[in-house]
């Protein structure tokens, strides 16, 4: 009993230090994830692999996704509220505390500046973990890397894109989780 | 009788705050429900639920909300939708949403984890996956598109828009790479500069 008590607490100990040092979300979590499975032994190193695919193919964000399959390895389901609940409250205190000193000098010049250059410098990170996702979807890279240009490109999924692409533009009142969705049934179709 | 109306009006105020902290958790969870990746995946859906739809915040803030996101330590997603949460109700807020975005995930996998074994392995997952991840990259290029015409304005931005971009690019084909946090953070000391700047040649202008 105590010692399934210690356990929780361990693990909440665990994962608020994750959501608290964690810069960059998602993978970031990653190296937390093993030093828990090499120093606590609640899972394997092999065990975080099948984490990190489960929690890319599922929604949700893949840092919480990894902390919930963690949590629940470890202690139940009860262990994945746990893992969870501990990863959210730092960020939670975090962002009331960040956002508190926002507001209190939202109208100072100085602030307006920042903002001024954080505004683009966030735009270019969001088009970058864009591309990051593009890359590996519009082109096989090992055939690039091979030289086997004429299987480097994945013509299925450009085509696809590019029928989102009008689809969005034309059908401007159909909300993006519906071609989210109709994106998922074509992948399946066209077998990407 | 004076104490009385105040009560009521008291608790007219505690029944909006409770009727918005249970939208914003019904926004997130359907937010989280449909978010496959990482943070920047779920911009295009609330850009469409809370810009578009509900007006409860513009494309200038919600980018906000992504920068300071991104270099404040934890889950991206998480903390953007936290900042909205509290910007709509407070501390009450922010735990709606947190929890909403979270619930829908959390369900799926403890399901997967008890009864799907091999769930990412299979064929059609992978293809479905394959098709949201197509998806995925045209709706943040549409967004993205959207959110230029408030953000990216003037010269300067732009310049630091290249700047940010080819920095963070370079940390994915070169050995060594610039924190992102530390971009973010040098991008907001570029806008102190620059404005401070600007205000000296005002200000010489005027003295000529």
């Amino acid at each position: 009993m105590i010692h399934q008590a210690m356990i929780y607490l361990q693990l909440f100990y665990e994962f608020f230090k994750t959501g608290l040092l964690a810069v960059g979300g998602g993978l970031a979590t990653l190296p937390f994830l093993n030093a828990m499975a090499e120093n606590h032994g609640w899972f394997t190193v092999e065990d975080v692999s099948t984490m990190i695919a489960v929690a890319e193919s599922t929604p949700g964000a893949i840092g919480v996704n990894m902390a919930t399959y963690a949590g629940f390895i470890t202690g139940g389901v009860l262990g994945a509220v746990v893992a969870v609940a501990a990863l959210t409250a730092p960020a939670i205190i975090i962002i009331m505390l960040v956002a508190k000193f926002i507001d209190q000098f939202k109208t100072s010049p100085l602030m307006q500046n920042a903002f001024s250059g954080l505004r683009p410098a966030s735009m270019a990170l969001i088009a970058m973990a864009g591309l990051g996702v593009a890359i590996p979807t519009f082109f096989d890279t090992a055939a690039m890397q091979a030289g086997n240009w004429s299987a480097a490109f994945l013509w299925k999924a450009m085509i696809l894109a590019v029928a989102i692409f009008l689809g969005q533009k034309f059908l401007k009142k159909i909300h993006p989780t519906v071609f989210i969705l109709i994106a998922a049934v074509a992948g399946i179709v066209l077998k990407l | 009788m004076h104490c009385k109306s105040t009560r009521t009006r008291s608790d007219d105020n505690m029944k909006e705050k409770l009727k918005t902290c249970l939208e914003l958790f019904w926004v997130f969870l359907r937010v989280g429900a449909m978010t496959f990746g990482g943070g920047y995946a779920m911009l295009p859906i609330l850009q469409r639920e809370l810009v578009e739809k509900r007006r409860w915040t513009t494309d200038e803030e919600l980018t906000d909300y992504y920068a300071i996101g991104q270099c404040t330590p934890g889950i991206i997603a998480l903390n953007v939708s936290t900042f909205i949460g509290r910007s709509k109700a407070g501390l009450p807020g922010a735990v709606s949403a947190a929890v909403g975005f979270e619930f829908v995930p959390l369900i799926i996998i403890l399901i997967i984890s008890v009864f799907l074994e091999g769930f990412a392995d299979n064929e059609y997952v992978q293809h479905a996956l394959a098709g949201i991840n197509v998806c995925v990259c045209v709706l943040i290029l549409n967004t993205l598109l959207k959110l230029r015409k408030s953000t990216l304005k003037g010269a300067f931005s732009l310049v630091v828009f290249f700047a940010v971009f080819a920095l963070a690019a370079m940390g994915k084909f070169l050995p060594f790479s610039v924190p992102l946090p530390v971009l973010v953070i040098a991008a907001a000391l570029t806008g102190i500069i620059a404005g401070q700047i600007k205000e000296k040649q005002k200000q010489g202008g005027k003295a000529e």
